[in-house]
């Protein structure tokens, strides 16, 4: 069955949120959700476009009191 | 009140020896006693391995007895932890034994696992073990030109690894008088050479003036040894004729078996270092799941903070502050050179550029240190 989870990589500098995230996708099954909290903008721009590279799924990307949330489903 | 500190490593010796200078009266009156368990007897300084691996030092400088760095009031025994049976307030170990406690702190470190990626561990190098430095030096002794690829897998510990070792190769090969017959190739795992920006920003300039070829957003898939070539998650590929790994690294395999964090990272709170769902269980460096790096400054500053609240628990019944998130890394810049990135959870690192002065006080530390570990610096 898959899973949602949450990376939480709020005021993080190193080693960041698409680190946190890149390492999280490894540990999990295919159709696995991982939601990434990050307070660094940039992620809201990283974390797409590795995830496009690869060929995993962003499911969504929202912004609520300097949080961004980016939800990607990994799909192989 | 009793403290059982599993793990005598860097998170664990900083912690033991403050805390028994914090509580050297309740240790004396009987009042608290703390132990520790470890896997070995001997304690090694693990950033040394980054030198092992070019020749410039040899692995018997890096260890010490670990009895011999401990305050005389803590009982050490070398004898691994098995099973965790947390509800139960006790570990059984290796020899059979059960010990209980109050208070746990676990402090087990991380293990490179170049054999989670295909093809990693049979064809290529790095500085993680004894063996593996060792290993890496032979074969760079017999290295004689061609292509060195330096691939980062993650999560990793030491988050300066990747862009020292391919300074100190880039020096290894100068003062040998090869460079010339060396390509550089340098790949990191996000869209920058370091997961800083400002310390990926700094690189950039470096291996610029270098001639170090970077492909960024690069993540080991496989490596495929009879082509000599090397392939990314992202559909890349690059050839090597030396492919130095930073290899992908778990907790420890005693942690995952016994259900208390997936791969070896224990859910830890952020600011209190307890182990989430547990008010008696706390965890100190590589093996927290927390996202900050894996680097013994920071089992050193998490140490500090957990030293200072257990004190002020058994004293005064509560903790006194939060861990800040606080971190400082040395980067060397090659055999005669260094910066440093000092940040926490909410200043990030500003790096200077490197020079002469902050490599000669890294030297220092790396006997400083001894002095360190004994929780006097
Ligand atoms: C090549 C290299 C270079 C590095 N350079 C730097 C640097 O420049 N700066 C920096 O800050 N950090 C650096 N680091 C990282 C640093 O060494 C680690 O992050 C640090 O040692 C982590 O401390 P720890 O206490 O979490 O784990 P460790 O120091 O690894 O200690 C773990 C301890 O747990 C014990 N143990 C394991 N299993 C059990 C068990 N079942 N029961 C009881 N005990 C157990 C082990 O015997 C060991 O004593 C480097 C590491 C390497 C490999």
């Amino acid at each position: 069955m898959s899973e949602k989870r949450t990376i939480d990589a709020r005021g993080t500098f190193c080693p960041g949120p698409l680190m946190e995230l890149i390492a999280g996708i490894k540990q999990a099954e295919i159709g696995d959700e991982l939601e990434v909290l990050s307070t660094d903008e940039g992620s809201a721009n990283d974390i797409p476009e590795w995830v496009n590279k690869v060929g995993h799924e962003v499911v969504g990307t929202s912004e609520a009191a300097g949080v961004w949330h980016v939800v990607v489903r990994k799909t192989k | 009140m009793k403290i059982l500190i599993v793990g005598g490593g860097m998170g664990g010796t900083i912690l033991a020896n403050n805390l028994a200078r914090r509580l050297k009266h309740e240790l004396k009156m009987g009042k608290a006693h703390i132990t520790m368990l470890s896997a070995s007897e001997q304690h090694m300084y693990q950033p040394g391995l980054l030198y092992v691996c070019v020749g410039r030092m040899a692995p018997d400088e890096l260890y010490r007895e670990q009895a011999t760095l401990l305050e005389p009031e803590i009982e050490f025994h070398v004898d691994p932890v098995e099973e965790f049976h947390l509800p139960k307030n006790h570990v059984k170990t290796k020899s059979g034994k059960v010990y209980d406690y109050d208070i746990i702190v676990i402090a087990t470190g991380s293990r490179a696992m170049p054999e989670s990626i295909p093809g990693l561990a049979e064809n290529s190098v790095n500085c993680y073990t004894e063996t593996a430095a060792l290993d890496m030096w032979r074969q760079l002794k017999g290295f004689n030109g061609g292509t060195v690829t330096i691939a980062v897998g993650v999560p990793h510990k030491c988050p300066m690894i990747p862009l020292e070792v391919t300074f100190v190769l880039h020096d290894y090969f100068k003062d040998r008088g090869i460079l010339d017959k060396v390509k550089f190739q340098y790949t990191y795992p996000i869209g920058r050479l370091h997961s800083l920006a400002p310390v990926g920003e700094w690189a950039q300039g470096e291996f610029e003036r270098m001639g170090i070829h970077t492909e960024t957003l690069f993540n080991m898939k496989e490596v495929d040894g009879a082509n000599h070539v090397i392939h990314s998650e992202e559909g890349t590929q690059k050839p090597f004729d030396l492919l130095v790994a930073v290899p992908p690294h778990k907790g420890m395999e005693v942690i995952e078996k016994n259900g208390l964090g997936q791969n070896g990272w224990i859910p830890t709170d952020r600011h209190s270092l307890k182990m989430e769902g547990h008010d008696n269980a706390y965890v100190l460096g590589d093996t927290t799941n927390l996202p900050i790096s894996k680097a013994g400054s920071t089992a050193h500053f998490e140490a500090e903070a957990l030293a200072e609240n257990l004190a002020a628990v058994i004293k005064l019944g509560e903790p006194v502050r939060d861990y800040d998130g606080k971190v400082f890394c040395f980067i060397e810049a090659g055999k005669d050179r260094a910066t440093y990135a000092m940040f926490n959870y909410n200043q990030p690192p500003a790096p200077k550029a490197p020079n002469k002065a902050v490599h000669w006080f890294k030297m220092a530390y790396n006997q400083l240190y001894w002095a360190s570990a004994r929780g006097l610096l």
